[in-house]
C-alpha cells in the first residue's frame, strides 16, 4: 500500500455531516466493484477485528444492502443501506440505517443519508463520501449512543492508563 | 497552559475510581437525583457524596438542588464526547479503508501473475 494515498476527515456539527475522501490505488471500475459487489464488500466494509456478512444486496435505485458486522465472539449488528440513486460508476446516494436480522430498520435509531462519488486521480481513485444526518439532533444522538457503547472500553483503557498517572 | 493541564489532572483524578466512573456511565443515560445515583452503592451517604464532589470540582458534572433534592448531570464537553465520537468515526474509516487496499494490492498481484 502506498504510504501516501490521501485521506481527509471532516467533521461539521453544525451542519451534522461527515466527510470522509480516500483515494485507492487502483482504477475507478475496479474500485466501484468493490464497493457495489457483496462479494467484494463482505471481504472489507467492517473494520478489524469485525468482518461483514451479506443477507441481501440489491444494487440498483430503490434496491438495498442487508449486512451484519460480526464481532469475533460472533454477535451481530446488523444495518441496512436503502440505495436512492445509481449512477455507475459516477457515485450513488443512499440512506443508512440499523437494522434487525430481518432487515426491518429501527424507525427510534438516527439515520443518515450518504452521497459517495468516484472520481479519477491520476493513475488513481478519489472516494468522497458524505454522511449527512438528518439533524443535529440525529447526529448528537449517535455521538450519545456512541459515548453509552463506547464508555465500558473507554473505562477499561483508563484502567490500562491510570496506574502509570498516579505512580 | 496551566490551567489546562490541571483541569485535565482533575478529570484523570476523577476518573480514577470505580465507583465515580460507575456515576459518570450512569449519567450517560440522563440527569439523576444524588440519591438515585448512590442506591447501588454499599457505601455510607457522607463517603458517596465525597465522590460526588470530586466529580463535581472535576467539571465532569453539575448538580443543582431543586426543592429538597440535588439532580446531577454530565457536562458532555467536559468530556469531550463528541471529538472522542468524531475520531472513533474517523478510524472505523480508516481500518474499512485499509482492509480494502489489501485487496486491491492483491488483485494487482494476481494480475502481474506474481
Amino acid at each position: 500500500m502506498a504510504a501516501d494515498l490521501k485521506y481527509e476527515f471532516l467533521a461539521d456539527k453544525e451542519n451534522h455531516t461527515l466527510t470522509i475522501k480516500r483515494e485507492f490505488n487502483a482504477d475507478r471500475q475496479t474500485v466501484w466493484d468493490h464497493h457495489t459487489k457483496r462479494e467484494l464488500l463482505d471481504q472489507w466494509f467492517a473494520p478489524k477485528p469485525l468482518t461483514t456478512s451479506t443477507k441481501h444486496m440489491d444494487f440498483r435505485d430503490g434496491g438495498y444492502w442487508h449486512y451484519a458486522m460480526v464481532t469475533p465472539e460472533g454477535d451481530k449488528y446488523w444495518n441496512r443501506l436503502d440505495y436512492k440513486s445509481v449512477s455507475p460508476i459516477e457515485g450513488y446516494t443512499a440512506m443508512d440505517g440499523f437494522s434487525d436480522e430481518a432487515g426491518v430498520v429501527n424507525p427510534n435509531m438516527p439515520r443518515s443519508n450518504w452521497h459517495v462519488t468516484f472520481a479519477d486521480a491520476t493513475g488513481r481513485t478519489l472516494v468522497t463520501t458524505e454522511v449527512v444526518y438528518a439533524s443535529a439532533e440525529d447526529l448528537q444522538k449517535s455521538i450519545d449512543m456512541g459515548l453509552e457503547a463506547g464508555m465500558a472500553s473507554t473505562m477499561e483503557r483508563l484502567d490500562e492508563l491510570l496506574p502509570s498517572v498516579a505512580a | 497552559m496551566a490551567s489546562e493541564r490541571s483541569a485535565l489532572d482533575h478529570v484523570f483524578h476523577a476518573l480514577s475510581d470505580p465507583t465515580r466512573r460507575a456515576v459518570v456511565a450512569r449519567l450517560v443515560k440522563g440527569a439523576a437525583t444524588v440519591k438515585e445515583l448512590a442506591e447501588p452503592f454499599p457505601m455510607a451517604l457522607p463517603s458517596f457524596l465525597k465522590h460526588i464532589d470530586v466529580l463535581e470540582n472535576s467539571r465532569l458534572i453539575t448538580c443543582n438542588k431543586r426543592g429538597r433534592v440535588r439532580i446531577c448531570t454530565l457536562d458532555r464537553e467536559a468530556l469531550n464526547v463528541a471529538e472522542q465520537w468524531f475520531g472513533e468515526q474517523s478510524r472505523i474509516w480508516q481500518s474499512r479503508y485499509t482492509n480494502l487496499d489489501g485487496l486491491l494490492q492483491n488483485l494487482d498481484k494476481k494480475k502481474n501473475g506474481s
